[in-house]
């Protein structure tokens, strides 16, 4: 059985699944409930000075008869006593000494605040602090949250002052409404936190009813921005933590959040850099049952792939994702029709004949039905040498495996577009075709 | 007669509910869902009268019904009924794409209906008539071939009038379909759709007999003949006018237009034929209550033309099948009804001019089963009617068209629906009335020209 355990700063923690700040986390019976299913770790919800929520709150995105592919919220930080917080996170710590406890805190930009809340935290006995510096809505109206996570200078400073207090690690969450996360991670990472957490929700409208013309949600025939999550984020966000992991002033450890509902998508954050990974929809989706299949698929995966512990999947691929000047302009893919499996619903042929690159031709279908006698077999066909090996087809094809796209060896060494350039600017008569196929080197 | 059990109006309603009851709105979703918007869809393809399927589906799913239903009824007006009693496994559902990777089909048919019956429930009218260009189309019969030619006249213009002997208009849609799958009020429901949009419907006239053919001639610029077919074809045997011999049509009939409970079934019931009403009378006869239903059939199960799905239900009726076996005489009680019917084995030669293998009797092979009623579903005759209209062409007593046009060797007439084909499906007929339409706007376009021209 591979090792699930995580090191985080220091803390370990039985399994990299924690739950994000959140309704979930809102009590001491779910933080428990939740342990209790298998979750390694919890970030309490946010605590602060109370405040009042609104009905409602929560509004979401379906996709045909999916639902909630995508959730948005205007509900705000704890709105519980600060001490019965508190108090809380020290008898689930009591219960549950082994698992992670996060204290998310947000409070007003005051040093001493901060320094209150910090000791606080540490009292409890959490093992971690979070800087809530990402909520975007409401709180941010209020001067905290994004308003503090969208200004690097801010995000330093007050980082500055949570450590000044902190003796165990902090977190900054940082913020995806930003032009750069990177850039608001280095900020953190200079004002001294021990790791990020990112993404926190994205600003966002779910949507309009079309009869009342009030968004959703809806509060009294009005409603307000909030923060969108689930599954739909879930590649943004490993774009941003991606772009977090490669930032050479960043270096710390990250805990990936973002549209992660399983195994798989775990696995990806970590590939990309994540250490520990926050859950938030899913769980409100589904319950905490879910973790159940997080931790058997990952451990099953770790062992398929013959790893002994989890922390080797940390940061793996962050090497494969690169600039695109940097991508081999030789490698070349073609688009292969398997005619057994194809079912001839000739989306294929028409995703590529209005979408890509006209590549795929198909017949007229014939009039047929049944009583005449079996319907004859339909299927499109690549036209190679138009076929530009986008992965269109492959993508909108409904069979598994039908359309595959196979790698064709070109003859041609590797040549990017940053060598191209380089090659180009050194041996200006050089033509464009002649590098690609006798490859930069000859150019020298 | 022996009346079967008698079965409480309840139990009677129960046995008689949708077979195929509607989608509700989640279903309906959950159901259009799995459609993959194929391109040159192969369930268009497969309809006769090649509605946009994939179109419609996806407007269902983009919460435009009533989009939905214009798409479905600007290519067939019958679109509700078609979309209950289709042979959808052989049409659109069978040429789904989805069925090649083994899964189900889309449900095309249900789903049709859900869209139709959404304008239907709350009077959308969605088709519109055209400007009136001052021509007038005479209609002969209002089954489903004349007002699909009716509807399609009206969007192009033309004043249409139905002619039909019965008192209410839709033909065997109202008259015919077995009653679990569509009761008589929603094909007469539907057929006020059609009015709506402008179409006279005349009923309770039979031409010949209440207006003459030549008074027709006269008054309307063509004339359009959608009178299906005649009577069940007789047995040609002995005690084949005992009471308690029925035809399949009037039995059907019957279910359509009487309360259940009203209705004489046997104990025992013997149902002559192999075809898709064959099935409908011996579902009905269980359903009404029937201990025993016998099918007898003088092909084997290979050669009878049922659809598989219909053969199911009356397997799953518990209908029992007597196979290669034919009827040689109906024997009558002492009280002169049908007490017994006497059968005959055959064996199967060479393929006859149908294709089948023709059935042969085997001497010394009779046997007899008991029952109180027989029923014949034959298959029907041709109308005599036909041969009063000058300079029709029949063949084995169908109305020959020219194909693309549906007229006839008398170029005042055009025709479609069973009387054309000999007796297929409603979308069919459908699908002729729109040709004819077509047909009739070319002809009368193009000789308005010729004048012109002159």
């Amino acid at each position: 059985m591979p090792d699930l355990s995580i090191d985080f700063c220091g803390v370990r923690s039985p399994n990299p699944f924690w739950l994000a700040s959140g309704p979930p986390t809102n009590t001491a019976y779910q933080v428990m409930k939740a342990f209790d299913a298998g979750w390694g770790g919890a970030v309490w919800k946010t605590i602060g000075d109370p405040i009042i929520n609104t009905a409602s709150r929560y509004g979401s995105i379906d996709y045909k008869h999916e639902r909630m592919i995508g959730l948005n919220n205007i509900e705000l930080i704890s709105d519980r006593p600060i001490e019965t917080n508190f108090r809380e996170i020290a008898e689930v710590k009591k219960r549950f000494p082994k698992h992670t406890l996060v204290a998310s805190l947000m409070v007003e930009s005051k040093r001493e605040t901060w320094h209150e809340f910090v000791r606080r935290a540490q009292d409890s006995g959490a093992d971690l602090i979070e800087l809530n510096f990402g909520c975007p809505h409401g709180m941010s109206e209020r001067g905290m949250g994004a308003a503090v996570g969208q200004v690097p200078e801010y995000t330093t400073m007050i980082t500055t002052w949570v450590k000044e207090a902190a003796r165990i690690p902090v977190i900054v969450k940082l913020t995806p409404n930003v032009t750069d996360i990177a850039h608001m991670a280095a900020a953190a990472r200079q004002g001294g936190a021990d790791a990020v957490s990112l993404v926190n929700t994205f600003n966002s409208i779910v949507g309009i009813d079309l009869d009342s013309f009030a968004p959703r949600p809806n509060v009294g025939g009005y409603g307000s921005h909030g923060g969108y999550c689930g599954p739909s984020v879930k590649p943004i966000a490993l774009h941003m933590v991606s772009s977090v992991a490669k930032h050479p002033k960043v270096a710390i450890p990250i805990s990936g959040i973002g549209g992660i509902a399983n195994w798989q998508d775990a696995v990806e954050f970590m590939l990309l850099g994540a250490t520990s990974l926050q859950v938030c929809t899913a769980a409100m989706h589904y319950g905490f049952r879910i973790v159940e299949d997080m931790i058997d698929g990952l451990a099953q995966y770790l062992e398929e792939k013959g790893f002994s512990s989890a922390m080797e999947l940390v940061g793996k691929s962050v090497d494969r994702i690169r600039d695109w000047g940097d991508l081999d302009l030789n490698y070349k893919v073609l688009a292969r029709i398997d005619p057994e499996l194809c079912i001839g619903c000739n989306l294929c042929y028409i995703a590529c004949e209005d979408g890509a690159h006209q590549s795929i031709t198909a017949a007229e279908r014939p009039r047929a039905d049944l009583r005449d006698g079996e319907i004859a077999k339909h299927v499109p066909r690549i036209l190679e040498d138009e076929c530009v090996g986008c992965n269109l087809c492959a993508l909108v094809c409904p069979v598994p495996g039908c359309i595959i796209m196979e790698q064709i060896d070109s003859g041609r060494p590797v040549v990017s577009w940053r060598q191209l350039q380089e090659a180009r600017g050194k041996s200006p008569g050089c033509s464009m075709e002649d590098l690609l196929t006798r490859g930069t080197a000859a150019g020298d | 007669m022996h009346t079967g059990p008698k079965l409480t109006p309840e139990q009677l309603e129960e046995n008689f509910s949708d077979i195929n009851p509607p989608l509700t709105p989640s279903l309906a979703l959950e159901a259009a869902s799995r459609c993959l918007f194929c391109y040159d869809a192969p369930c268009i393809k497969a309809c006769p009268t090649e509605i946009n399927i994939p179109q419609f589906i996806r407007q269902i799913i983009t919460n435009n019904l009533t989009g939905s239903a214009r798409t479905i009824l600007s290519a067939n007006v019958l679109g509700h009924s078609c979309g209950r009693v289709c042979p959808t496994s052989v049409l659109c559902e069978g040429a789904c794409v989805l069925n090649a990777e083994g899964k189900k089909p889309v449900e095309i048919g249900r789903l049709q209906r859900h869209a139709v019956d959404h304008v239907l429930d709350r009077g959308i009218q969605v088709l519109k008539a055209g400007a009136a260009n001052g021509r007038r189309i005479a209609l002969l019969g209002a089954g489903p071939a004349s007002l699909a030619c009716a509807a399609e006249l009206r969007r192009l213009g033309y004043a249409t009038v139905i002619f039909d002997a019965k008192p209410h208009p839709g033909g065997l849609n109202t008259y015919g379909i077995a009653a679990y799958k569509m009761r008589a009020a929603d094909a007469v429901r539907e057929t006020e759709m059609i009015r709506a949009l402008g179409v006279e419907i005349r009923s309770e006239i039979a031409i010949g007999r209440d207006i003459p053919i030549d008074q027709l001639e006269r008054d309307y610029d063509a004339i359009f003949i959608g009178i299906g077919l005649g009577e069940t074809e007789d047995l040609g045997i002995e005690g084949e006018r005992l009471a308690g011999c029925r035809d399949a049509l009037s039995f059907i009939e019957e279910t359509k237009t009487r309360s259940f409970d009203e209705l004489p079934v046997g104990r025992r019931i013997a149902v002559i034929g192999g075809g898709n009403t064959a099935i409908d009378v011996a579902t009905a006869a269980r359903r009404l209550g029937a201990e025993e239903v016998y099918m007898i059939y003088r092909r084997s199960r290979e050669e009878m033309s049922a659809f598989d799905y219909e053969y199911e239900l009356a397997k799953a009726d518990a209908v029992s099948f007597i196979w290669q076996a034919a009827p040689v005489r109906v024997i009558a009680g002492a009280d002169a009804k049908v007490q017994a019917l006497e059968c005959i084995r055959t064996q199967l030669g060479p393929p006859d001019a149908s294709g089948r293998r023709s059935p042969q009797p085997i001497p010394g092979s009779e046997f007899c089963l008991e029952v109180e009623m027989v029923v014949k579903a034959l298959g029907q005759k041709k109308l005599e009617f036909l041969k009063s209209i000058a300079g029709l062409k029949l063949e084995r007593g169908r109305v020959q068209v020219n194909a693309g046009t549906m007229q006839t060797a008398n170029p005042k007439y055009f025709a479609g629906g069973d009387c054309v084909n000999g007796g297929g499906e409603v979308v069919d007929a459908v699908a002729h009335g729109k040709r004819a339409a077509q047909g009739i706007h070319a002809t009368l376009e193009s000789r308005q020209k010729g004048v012109a021209h002159a």
